[in-house]
Protein backbone atom coordinates (compact mmCIF):
# COMPACT_ATOMS: atom_id res chain seq x y z
CA UNK A 1 0.00 0.00 0.00
CA UNK A 2 1.24 3.35 -0.59
CA UNK A 3 1.65 6.23 1.13
CA UNK A 4 0.90 9.45 -0.17
CA UNK A 5 3.12 12.13 0.46
CA UNK A 6 2.53 15.93 0.60
CA UNK A 7 4.61 18.52 -1.47
CA UNK A 8 6.37 19.77 2.04
CA UNK A 9 7.03 16.04 2.53
CA UNK A 10 8.30 15.73 -0.55
CA UNK A 11 10.88 19.16 0.16
CA UNK A 12 11.60 17.73 3.65
CA UNK A 13 12.58 14.37 2.42
CA UNK A 14 14.82 16.40 -0.70
CA UNK A 15 17.08 17.97 1.48
CA UNK A 16 17.20 15.71 4.30
CA UNK A 17 18.88 13.16 1.61
CA UNK A 18 20.89 15.68 -0.25
CA UNK A 19 22.53 16.71 3.58
CA UNK A 20 23.06 13.30 4.49
CA UNK A 21 24.60 12.71 1.40
CA UNK A 22 26.92 15.74 1.20
CA UNK A 23 27.57 14.71 4.90
CA UNK A 24 28.71 11.28 3.56
CA UNK A 25 31.18 12.89 0.83
CA UNK A 26 28.79 10.69 -1.84
CA UNK A 27 30.46 8.02 -1.21
CA UNK A 28 29.32 4.51 -1.90
CA UNK A 29 30.87 2.76 0.96
CA UNK A 30 28.80 5.42 3.19
CA UNK A 31 25.78 3.93 1.70
CA UNK A 32 24.67 2.18 4.98
CA UNK A 33 25.55 5.31 7.73
CA UNK A 34 23.53 8.05 4.82
CA UNK A 35 20.59 5.41 5.23
CA UNK A 36 20.53 5.49 8.83
CA UNK A 37 21.27 9.46 8.45
CA UNK A 38 17.96 9.57 6.48
CA UNK A 39 15.74 7.02 8.83
CA UNK A 40 16.93 9.24 11.63
CA UNK A 41 16.29 12.08 10.06
CA UNK A 42 12.99 11.24 8.58
CA UNK A 43 11.49 8.20 10.63
CA UNK A 44 11.91 5.90 8.02
CA UNK A 45 13.02 5.64 3.84
CA UNK A 46 10.80 7.38 1.79
CA UNK A 47 10.79 5.91 -2.23
CA UNK A 48 11.49 9.42 -3.03
CA UNK A 49 14.47 9.30 -0.90
CA UNK A 50 16.04 6.21 -1.97
CA UNK A 51 15.46 7.14 -5.95
CA UNK A 52 17.81 10.59 -4.68
CA UNK A 53 20.44 8.38 -2.91
CA UNK A 54 20.82 5.69 -6.18
CA UNK A 55 20.45 8.48 -8.71
CA UNK A 56 23.46 10.31 -6.35
CA UNK A 57 25.82 8.03 -5.70
CA UNK A 58 25.37 6.45 -9.82
CA UNK A 59 24.46 3.08 -8.56
CA UNK A 60 20.97 0.61 -9.34
CA UNK A 61 17.93 2.01 -7.06
CA UNK A 62 17.77 -1.82 -6.80
CA UNK A 63 20.41 -1.91 -4.58
CA UNK A 64 19.66 0.86 -2.40
CA UNK A 65 16.60 -0.78 -1.73
CA UNK A 66 18.47 -4.54 -1.51
CA UNK A 67 20.32 -2.97 1.77
CA UNK A 68 17.24 -1.31 3.26
CA UNK A 69 15.22 -4.24 2.98
CA UNK A 70 18.28 -6.39 4.53
CA UNK A 71 18.23 -5.13 8.06
CA UNK A 72 15.21 -4.81 10.22
CA UNK A 73 16.27 -1.50 11.33
CA UNK A 74 14.90 0.19 8.24
CA UNK A 75 11.19 0.93 7.36
CA UNK A 76 9.62 1.53 4.47
CA UNK A 77 6.79 3.50 5.14
CA UNK A 78 6.24 6.55 7.81
CA UNK A 79 5.58 5.14 11.65
CA UNK A 80 2.07 5.81 12.08
CA UNK A 81 0.80 7.86 15.09
CA UNK A 82 0.05 4.63 17.26
CA UNK A 83 3.00 2.29 16.78
CA UNK A 84 1.87 -1.31 17.21
CA UNK A 85 5.08 -4.08 17.50
CA UNK A 86 3.87 -7.41 17.52
CA UNK A 87 6.91 -9.66 19.05
CA UNK A 88 8.28 -12.64 17.20
CA UNK A 89 10.85 -13.96 19.51
CA UNK A 90 11.34 -17.40 20.55
CA UNK A 91 8.54 -17.55 23.07
CA UNK A 92 6.52 -15.33 21.53
CA UNK A 93 6.39 -17.52 18.08
CA UNK A 94 5.87 -20.61 20.22
CA UNK A 95 2.98 -18.75 22.05
CA UNK A 96 1.86 -18.17 18.39
CA UNK A 97 2.71 -14.23 18.02
CA UNK A 98 1.99 -14.46 14.20
CA UNK A 99 -1.75 -14.92 14.63
CA UNK A 100 -1.46 -11.94 16.68
CA UNK A 101 -0.16 -10.27 14.02
CA UNK A 102 -2.01 -11.89 11.15
CA UNK A 103 -5.24 -10.45 13.55
CA UNK A 104 -3.80 -7.31 13.57
CA UNK A 105 -2.94 -7.03 10.28
CA UNK A 106 -6.66 -8.33 9.55
CA UNK A 107 -8.08 -5.63 11.14
CA UNK A 108 -5.97 -2.47 9.78
CA UNK A 109 -5.98 -3.85 6.49
CA UNK A 110 -2.41 -3.48 6.43
CA UNK A 111 0.54 -6.22 5.76
CA UNK A 112 3.40 -6.50 8.46
CA UNK A 113 5.52 -3.45 7.83
CA UNK A 114 2.83 -1.37 6.49
CA UNK A 115 1.21 1.97 7.83
CA UNK A 116 -2.03 2.49 7.34
CA UNK A 117 -3.39 5.55 4.76
CA UNK A 118 -4.62 7.69 7.30
CA UNK A 119 -1.21 7.66 8.78
CA UNK A 120 -3.28 6.24 12.39
CA UNK A 121 -1.46 3.11 12.84
CA UNK A 122 1.50 1.23 12.08
CA UNK A 123 2.15 -2.57 12.64
CA UNK A 124 5.98 -4.16 12.96
CA UNK A 125 7.49 -7.31 14.23
CA UNK A 126 10.41 -7.02 17.23
CA UNK A 127 12.74 -9.51 18.30
CA UNK A 128 12.15 -10.52 21.95
CA UNK A 129 11.11 -7.40 23.88
CA UNK A 130 12.34 -9.06 27.34
CA UNK A 131 9.36 -10.14 29.08
CA UNK A 132 8.69 -13.68 27.68
CA UNK A 133 6.96 -14.71 30.85
CA UNK A 134 3.79 -12.84 29.00
CA UNK A 135 3.87 -14.50 25.66
CA UNK A 136 2.15 -13.50 23.30
CA UNK A 137 3.98 -9.60 23.56
CA UNK A 138 2.68 -6.64 22.08
CA UNK A 139 4.20 -3.11 22.83
CA UNK A 140 1.61 -0.27 21.51
CA UNK A 141 2.88 2.74 21.79
CA UNK A 142 5.95 2.24 24.49
CA UNK A 143 3.27 0.19 26.75
CA UNK A 144 3.51 -3.56 26.87
CA UNK A 145 0.40 -5.58 26.27
CA UNK A 146 1.11 -9.25 28.01
CA UNK A 147 -0.79 -12.60 26.94
CA UNK A 148 -2.65 -11.07 23.86
CA UNK A 149 -5.42 -12.73 22.43
CA UNK A 150 -7.00 -12.62 19.25
CA UNK A 151 -9.88 -11.42 20.88
CA UNK A 152 -7.87 -8.50 22.95
CA UNK A 153 -7.07 -6.99 19.27
CA UNK A 154 -10.13 -5.24 18.72
CA UNK A 155 -10.23 -3.75 22.45
CA UNK A 156 -6.78 -2.43 22.01
CA UNK A 157 -7.36 -1.15 18.15
CA UNK A 158 -10.79 0.55 19.84
CA UNK A 159 -8.55 1.96 23.24
CA UNK A 160 -6.75 4.00 20.37
CA UNK A 161 -9.69 5.20 18.73
CA UNK A 162 -10.00 2.67 15.65
CA UNK A 163 -13.51 2.48 14.70
CA UNK A 164 -14.83 -1.00 14.56
CA UNK A 165 -18.27 -1.44 14.55
CA UNK A 166 -18.05 0.07 10.70
CA UNK A 167 -15.39 -2.53 9.55
CA UNK A 168 -17.54 -5.24 11.09
CA UNK A 169 -20.50 -4.19 9.07
CA UNK A 170 -18.57 -4.20 6.27
CA UNK A 171 -17.21 -7.10 6.58
CA UNK A 172 -20.11 -8.96 7.34
CA UNK A 173 -21.78 -7.77 3.60
CA UNK B 1 49.81 -18.01 -19.98
CA UNK B 2 49.45 -19.89 -16.61
CA UNK B 3 51.27 -23.15 -16.36
CA UNK B 4 49.63 -26.65 -17.40
CA UNK B 5 48.82 -28.89 -14.47
CA UNK B 6 48.01 -32.43 -14.61
CA UNK B 7 45.14 -33.52 -11.99
CA UNK B 8 43.87 -36.72 -11.46
CA UNK B 9 39.82 -36.84 -10.85
CA UNK B 10 37.74 -40.43 -10.29
CA UNK B 11 40.72 -42.17 -11.73
CA UNK B 12 40.92 -40.01 -14.97
CA UNK B 13 44.04 -37.82 -15.59
CA UNK B 14 43.25 -34.20 -16.86
CA UNK B 15 45.54 -31.10 -17.71
CA UNK B 16 43.95 -27.49 -16.79
CA UNK B 17 45.60 -24.11 -16.43
CA UNK B 18 46.91 -23.70 -12.90
CA UNK B 19 44.66 -22.12 -10.57
CA UNK B 20 41.36 -22.80 -12.27
CA UNK B 21 38.64 -23.90 -10.48
CA UNK B 22 38.08 -27.63 -10.13
CA UNK B 23 34.60 -27.62 -10.88
CA UNK B 24 34.88 -26.17 -14.70
CA UNK B 25 37.99 -28.17 -15.17
CA UNK B 26 35.63 -31.25 -13.85
CA UNK B 27 33.14 -29.95 -16.21
CA UNK B 28 34.79 -29.35 -19.31
CA UNK B 29 36.21 -32.72 -19.45
CA UNK B 30 33.05 -34.32 -18.93
CA UNK B 31 32.74 -34.93 -15.00
CA UNK B 32 29.59 -34.21 -13.87
CA UNK B 33 29.64 -31.91 -10.22
CA UNK B 34 26.23 -30.49 -9.23
CA UNK B 35 26.61 -27.17 -9.05
CA UNK B 36 24.05 -24.04 -8.97
CA UNK B 37 25.58 -20.89 -7.61
CA UNK B 38 28.84 -21.41 -9.64
CA UNK B 39 29.70 -18.69 -12.64
CA UNK B 40 32.92 -19.05 -14.38
CA UNK B 41 33.92 -15.48 -14.86
CA UNK B 42 33.43 -14.61 -10.96
CA UNK B 43 37.00 -14.76 -9.44
CA UNK B 44 35.13 -15.23 -5.82
CA UNK B 45 32.48 -17.34 -6.05
CA UNK B 46 29.65 -17.23 -3.67
CA UNK B 47 29.55 -20.34 -3.08
CA UNK B 48 25.98 -20.51 -1.70
CA UNK B 49 24.66 -23.42 -2.73
CA UNK B 50 26.74 -25.96 -1.12
CA UNK B 51 25.97 -28.48 -4.05
CA UNK B 52 29.70 -28.90 -5.63
CA UNK B 53 31.76 -30.76 -2.98
CA UNK B 54 33.99 -32.93 -3.36
CA UNK B 55 36.91 -35.29 -1.74
CA UNK B 56 40.65 -34.00 -2.33
CA UNK B 57 43.03 -36.43 -1.60
CA UNK B 58 45.06 -34.83 1.52
CA UNK B 59 42.47 -32.56 2.95
CA UNK B 60 40.63 -33.60 5.80
CA UNK B 61 37.04 -32.74 4.85
CA UNK B 62 34.84 -32.29 1.39
CA UNK B 63 35.31 -28.79 0.05
CA UNK B 64 33.40 -26.52 -2.45
CA UNK B 65 34.42 -27.49 -6.10
CA UNK B 66 33.67 -23.76 -7.37
CA UNK B 67 36.26 -21.90 -4.97
CA UNK B 68 39.09 -24.86 -5.10
CA UNK B 69 42.24 -23.37 -7.87
CA UNK B 70 43.54 -27.00 -9.02
CA UNK B 71 47.33 -27.53 -8.29
CA UNK B 72 49.99 -30.11 -10.04
CA UNK B 73 49.86 -33.46 -8.56
CA UNK B 74 45.82 -32.82 -6.99
CA UNK B 75 43.75 -36.06 -6.95
CA UNK B 76 39.72 -35.45 -6.19
CA UNK B 77 37.14 -37.72 -5.97
CA UNK B 78 33.61 -36.23 -7.13
CA UNK B 79 31.51 -39.24 -4.73
CA UNK B 80 31.81 -40.77 -1.29
CA UNK B 81 29.75 -41.29 1.25
CA UNK B 82 30.19 -37.40 2.95
CA UNK B 83 30.31 -36.06 -0.57
CA UNK B 84 26.57 -37.83 -1.09
CA UNK B 85 25.19 -36.98 1.99
CA UNK B 86 26.00 -33.27 1.84
CA UNK B 87 24.98 -32.50 -1.51
CA UNK B 88 21.65 -34.66 -0.51
CA UNK B 89 20.56 -32.72 2.25
CA UNK B 90 21.42 -28.85 0.60
CA UNK B 91 19.30 -30.62 -2.13
CA UNK B 92 16.82 -31.39 -0.11
CA UNK B 93 16.72 -28.25 1.76
CA UNK B 94 16.70 -26.63 -1.95
CA UNK B 95 13.07 -28.12 -2.76
CA UNK B 96 12.09 -27.36 0.95
CA UNK B 97 11.29 -23.74 -0.72
CA UNK B 98 10.54 -24.97 -3.97
CA UNK B 99 7.11 -25.43 -6.07
CA UNK B 100 7.58 -29.09 -7.42
CA UNK B 101 5.28 -29.15 -10.21
CA UNK B 102 7.71 -30.31 -13.41
CA UNK B 103 5.48 -30.97 -15.65
CA UNK B 104 3.67 -27.19 -15.62
CA UNK B 105 7.39 -25.68 -15.37
CA UNK B 106 8.26 -24.02 -18.38
CA UNK B 107 11.91 -25.35 -18.11
CA UNK B 108 10.71 -29.10 -17.49
CA UNK B 109 13.64 -31.05 -19.16
CA UNK B 110 15.81 -28.02 -19.26
CA UNK B 111 16.43 -28.03 -15.79
CA UNK B 112 19.74 -28.27 -13.51
CA UNK B 113 17.67 -29.53 -10.16
CA UNK B 114 16.14 -32.22 -12.86
CA UNK B 115 20.25 -33.24 -13.80
CA UNK B 116 21.34 -33.07 -10.43
CA UNK B 117 18.61 -35.35 -9.39
CA UNK B 118 19.51 -37.59 -12.41
CA UNK B 119 23.13 -37.31 -12.15
CA UNK B 120 22.80 -38.13 -8.19
CA UNK B 121 20.11 -40.39 -8.14
CA UNK B 122 17.98 -38.54 -6.09
CA UNK B 123 14.36 -37.35 -5.76
CA UNK B 124 12.64 -34.22 -6.93
CA UNK B 125 10.35 -34.37 -3.46
CA UNK B 126 10.59 -34.27 -0.39
CA UNK B 127 11.34 -37.44 1.58
CA UNK B 128 12.92 -35.61 5.38
CA UNK B 129 11.94 -32.26 5.28
CA UNK B 130 8.67 -30.62 5.36
CA UNK B 131 8.02 -27.87 2.49
CA UNK B 132 7.98 -24.73 3.69
CA UNK B 133 7.15 -22.68 0.61
CA UNK B 134 4.90 -19.93 1.06
CA UNK B 135 3.34 -19.34 -2.37
CA UNK B 136 4.42 -15.90 -3.58
CA UNK B 137 3.00 -14.12 -6.78
CA UNK B 138 4.67 -14.37 -10.41
CA UNK B 139 5.75 -11.71 -12.66
CA UNK B 140 4.52 -12.06 -15.74
CA UNK B 141 4.55 -8.06 -16.50
CA UNK B 142 7.80 -8.20 -19.51
CA UNK B 143 6.77 -9.02 -22.85
CA UNK B 144 9.37 -11.44 -23.14
CA UNK B 145 9.82 -13.01 -20.30
CA UNK B 146 8.38 -14.25 -16.15
CA UNK B 147 9.88 -14.44 -12.94
CA UNK B 148 8.17 -17.30 -10.57
CA UNK B 149 9.54 -16.31 -7.46
CA UNK B 150 8.52 -20.26 -6.07
CA UNK B 151 10.53 -21.87 -8.43
CA UNK B 152 13.70 -19.45 -7.55
CA UNK B 153 17.37 -21.45 -6.19
CA UNK B 154 18.92 -18.00 -5.10
CA UNK B 155 21.62 -18.59 -7.26
CA UNK B 156 22.47 -15.80 -8.40
CA UNK B 157 23.40 -16.01 -11.63
CA UNK B 158 20.79 -13.80 -13.45
CA UNK B 159 21.52 -10.50 -10.94
CA UNK B 160 25.51 -11.54 -12.34
CA UNK B 161 24.08 -11.55 -16.05
CA UNK B 162 22.15 -8.12 -14.94
CA UNK B 163 25.23 -6.57 -14.07
CA UNK B 164 27.95 -8.36 -15.71
CA UNK B 165 26.75 -9.09 -19.03
CA UNK B 166 23.68 -6.33 -20.01
CA UNK B 167 25.31 -3.78 -17.65
CA UNK B 168 21.89 -2.52 -16.52
CA UNK B 169 21.30 -3.27 -12.60
CA UNK B 170 17.47 -3.86 -13.03
CA UNK B 171 17.43 -6.44 -10.60
CA UNK B 172 18.79 -7.68 -7.19
CA UNK B 173 18.37 -10.01 -4.07
CA UNK B 174 15.91 -8.15 -1.68
CA UNK B 175 14.68 -8.87 1.91
CA UNK B 176 16.07 -11.51 3.71
CA UNK B 177 15.83 -14.95 5.29
CA UNK B 178 13.05 -17.07 3.75
CA UNK B 179 11.53 -13.45 1.74
CA UNK B 180 14.72 -13.12 0.09
CA UNK B 181 13.92 -13.06 -3.66
CA UNK B 182 14.69 -11.51 -6.92
CA UNK B 183 13.38 -8.10 -7.68
CA UNK B 184 13.36 -4.99 -9.11
CA UNK B 185 13.74 -1.68 -6.81
CA UNK B 186 10.59 -1.44 -4.89
CA UNK B 187 9.70 -4.79 -5.72
CA UNK B 188 7.43 -3.12 -8.61
CA UNK B 189 7.11 -5.35 -11.60
CA UNK B 190 10.08 -5.87 -13.99
CA UNK B 191 8.33 -3.68 -16.68
CA UNK B 192 8.25 -1.03 -14.98
CA UNK B 193 12.06 -1.20 -13.93
CA UNK B 194 15.03 -0.53 -15.86
CA UNK B 195 14.87 -3.69 -17.43
CA UNK B 196 15.27 -3.98 -21.46
CA UNK B 197 14.23 -7.66 -21.77
CA UNK B 198 17.82 -8.89 -23.35
CA UNK B 199 16.83 -12.07 -22.11
CA UNK B 200 20.52 -12.49 -20.45
CA UNK B 201 19.19 -13.38 -16.79
CA UNK B 202 16.79 -15.58 -18.57
CA UNK B 203 19.39 -17.42 -20.39
CA UNK B 204 21.54 -17.93 -17.07
CA UNK B 205 18.72 -19.04 -14.85
CA UNK B 206 19.59 -22.67 -14.32
CA UNK B 207 15.90 -23.54 -12.99
CA UNK B 208 11.96 -22.52 -13.80
CA UNK B 209 12.52 -19.10 -11.97
CA UNK B 210 12.87 -16.94 -15.45
CA UNK B 211 11.57 -18.08 -18.35
CA UNK B 212 11.13 -17.39 -21.55
CA UNK B 213 7.38 -16.87 -23.32
CA UNK B 214 6.48 -18.89 -26.10
CA UNK B 215 6.92 -16.02 -28.70
CA UNK B 216 4.00 -16.26 -31.11
CA UNK B 217 4.32 -15.46 -35.21
S1 LIG C 1 12.47 -25.68 -11.73
FE1 LIG C 1 13.09 -27.76 -12.27
S2 LIG C 1 12.66 -28.97 -10.42
FE2 LIG C 1 11.53 -27.05 -10.25
S3 LIG C 1 9.50 -27.53 -11.04
FE3 LIG C 1 10.74 -26.67 -12.75
S4 LIG C 1 11.59 -28.49 -13.76
FE4 LIG C 1 10.90 -29.15 -11.73
S1 LIG D 1 15.88 -16.31 -10.89
FE1 LIG D 1 17.06 -18.09 -11.61
S2 LIG D 1 19.13 -17.25 -11.94
FE2 LIG D 1 18.05 -15.79 -10.65
S3 LIG D 1 18.59 -16.35 -8.56
FE3 LIG D 1 16.63 -17.37 -9.06
S4 LIG D 1 17.22 -19.38 -9.79
FE4 LIG D 1 19.07 -18.12 -9.87
S1 LIG E 1 28.57 -24.16 -7.25
FE1 LIG E 1 29.90 -24.37 -5.58
S2 LIG E 1 28.71 -23.85 -3.87
FE2 LIG E 1 27.34 -23.50 -5.57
Amino acid sequence: MEIEITAEEREAIKTTVAEALEKNSYRRDRLLPILQEVQGRLGYLPREAMEQIASSLKIPEVDVYSVATFYNQFRLNPPGEHQIKVCMGTACHMAGGHIIMDSFARRLNIKEGETTPDRKFSLERVACVGCCALAPVVVVNENVEGKVRPTRVDGILMALGKEIGKKNEEEKR
Amino acid sequence: MSRQVTITIDGQQVTAAEGDKLLWVALDHGIYIPHLCGIREKEHPDASCRLCFVEVEGLPNPVTSCTLPVKEGMVVRTRSERVDRLVRTAFELLLSNHRLSCAKCGKNGRCELQKIAQERGLKLKLTRMRSLLVEKPVDDSPEKFYYDPNRCVLCGRCVWADREKAKIGAIGFVRRGMDRRVAAFWEQPLADSPCIECLACVEACPVGALVAKEMKE
